[in-house]
């Protein structure tokens, strides 16, 4: 148990000093790569109290494809720092705000309820052969099956509506026809002529 | 035993054991684990280390030439004077260069590669950690890997290197969907995401395997595979005769080593995947010819072991070099119409085409109680 909070502590530091490297590094590239490592602490506290699919998920997901095209676009943009160094400035009574309300909420959740109910030793550890995949997949797809059915069509949704924003119909834009490109023979590009030999002149 | 093996040897072995017993339990499993990595770790890099000599044997054969002959016996040590002679360049960073990213890179894109060997199951018996959700940390491994491409491309600062990190990063985010899409249809079949779990479901012979009824998946996921590799006709990221070697342009020395490791632990690692989820893995593709069991010199052909996931790794790494040697590089366009447009409605098609089959109790898995 002493191990498990000697880790807790440990990856928990990390995390949150990438997070804040994400806020105060200069260079946009290296926000992005301590998002990364962010993500993966917070999988890795994630495995610690046994929830392996979340972990995976986190990893999977967010690292493997969001961040990726985050870096992506990233990388095209020519961010300017200094400007958004001022906005900072500006919008920083908002964000300590923000900040504020959620560590309200935060000790009320863990500490107010957790006081009154005893709970001191985190979790309890699930039995052997437990996989919280199945235990994930059955609640998922039979009580909440009706809320996973809404997000997955609002995210549809989502890709739709981004698509039409973008795109355009411009004059004079080539288009190349695959099944016409497929279907070309030999016959049709390519003609064989066959002519007597000439003579040397 | 005494007079077998000589009584030295038995001292020293109990010697070693007592040494072992005396340990607590947790450094008794961290032995135990850390051997098993370093067996895994050594086969590996030995793999990969012939597999460039295999590469460059059966290319240079199909071109009609001899490939390899003069290092060692049959060229066999040709592999090694290359990791010596580029061991001994110059590891040359760029001026304008990210310096931490610039390093970092190839590190970042061969951890992945080889973190992945943790739930390989070798035989029924060797894996590292044998976890419920071993096909999920497959997927995100091999989605993990694609950093080193990217940020070596961006770190580098140099416009070709930038390109080929663009085109690769794209690709892979293409094809990894196709790959994760093709996977559910072998957890459908199976029922479970441990990969032992996954082996064994497909026991009982060749036909048992989920190249049958999946092979429509099987194909996307090979050719996915090809595309999350970089390897031809997929190559667009380092298109040698476009923007000369994509993304590891400015590398030498070393960090091109591990960007070469790297390159090639994955297509082992793909091969052995493929082998694993649709070849039956460790298992005899002769399991339950019982004639043979009857012959004691052919008895292993019916029986499951390593060799056999050898074998099958073996059989792809020749696939990928054949369709190297045989196709041209695709073109960029067409490689994003197949990625989006081709495979992932096809796989889509099959898993539909799989809950059907499974929910009239047609197929190998009817038995799985849907």
């Amino acid at each position: 148990m002493l191990l498990h909070s000697i880790l807790f502590y440990l990856f928990s530091a990390i995390m949150l000093g990438a997070a804040m490297g994400v806020v105060l590094s200069r260079n946009p590239v290296h926000s992005v790569m301590f998002l990364v490592l962010t993500f993966f602490q917070s999988a890795i506290l994630w495995l610690l109290i046994e929830a392996e699919f979340l972990a995976i998920v986190l990893v999977l997901v967010y690292v493997g494809a969001v961040l990726v095209l985050f870096l992506f676009v990233v990388m095209m943009l020519d961010v300017n720092i200094e400007a958004a160094k001022r906005s900072v400035a500006r919008f920083a009574p908002l964000g300590i705000g923000i900040a504020l309300l959620m560590v309200v909420q935060l000790v009320q959740l863990i500490w107010l309820r957790s006081r009154p109910a005893g709970i001191t030793s985190g979790f309890a550890t699930s039995p052997e052969g437990y996989s919280n995949t199945k235990a994930l997949g059955a609640v998922l797809y039979t009580e909440h099956v009706y809320a996973f059915e809404i997000a997955a069509v609002i995210l549809l949704l989502a890709i739709v509506a981004a698509i039409t924003l973008t795109l355009r119909k411009r004059p004079g834009l080539k288009v190349q026809n695959i099944a016409e490109q497929v279907a070309v023979r030999a016959k049709d590009r390519l003609r064989v002529i066959k002519m007597d030999a000439e003579k040397k002149t | 035993m005494g007079d077998v093996v000589p009584q030295f040897i038995v001292n020293t072995v109990d010697w070693i054991l007592g040494i072992f017993y005396l340990l607590p339990e947790w450094l008794q499993y961290l032995t135990i684990t850390t051997w098993k990595i370093l067996f895994v770790l050594i086969g590996v890099i030995l793999c990969v280390a012939f597999s460039t000599y295999f590469e460059r044997k059966v290319i240079g054969r199909m071109q009609a030439r001899i490939g390899p002959n003069r290092v060692g016996p049959l060229g066999l040590g040709q592999p090694f004077a290359d990791v010596f002679k580029l061991l001994f360049k110059e590891v040359i960073i760029p001026a304008k260069s990210n310096r931490f990213l610039f390093i970092i890179a190839p590190m970042l894109s061969l951890v992945p590669a080889l973190a992945a060997w943790a739930v390989i199951p070798l035989n029924d018996w060797y894996v590292i950690a044998d976890i419920n959700a071993g096909l999920l940390f497959l997927l995100a491994l091999t989605s993990v890997g694609v950093y080193g491409v990217i940020l070596a491309g961006w770190a580098s600062n140099s416009k070709y290197a930038l390109l080929g990190a663009m085109r690769s990063a794209a690709q892979i985010v293409a094809y990894e969907i196709a790959m994760g899409f093709a996977l559910v249809g072998v957890l459908m079949a199976s029922g479970s995401l441990n990969l032992g779990d996954i082996v064994n479901a497909q026991s009982g012979g060749f036909s048992h395997w989920f190249l049958v009824p999946l092979f429509p998946l099987f194909v996307v996921f090979w050719i996915a595979g090809l595309a999350e590799t970089n390897r031809a006709p997929f190559d667009v990221a380092e298109g040698e005769s476009e923007i000369v070697a994509g993304f590891h342009v400015e590398y030498s020395g070393v960090a091109f080593v591990l960007f070469f490791l790297a390159e090639y632990a994955n297509m082992v690692l793909i091969s052995t995947m493929t082998a694993i989820f649709f070849l039956g893995g460790w298992a005899s593709p002769f399991e339950g010819w019982t004639f043979l069991n009857d012959i004691t010199w052919l008895a292993w052909l019916t029986a499951g072991g390593l060799y056999w996931l050898f074998v099958k790794m073996c059989a792809f790494m020749y696939i990928f070099f054949w369709l190297r040697a045989t196709f041209p590089r695709y073109r960029y366009d067409q490689i994003m119409r197949l990625g989006w447009k081709v495979f992932i409605p096809v796989t889509i098609f099959w898993i539909a085409v799989e809950g059907a089959m499974a929910w009239f109790h047609i197929g190998p898995w009817s038995g799985l109680g849907v």
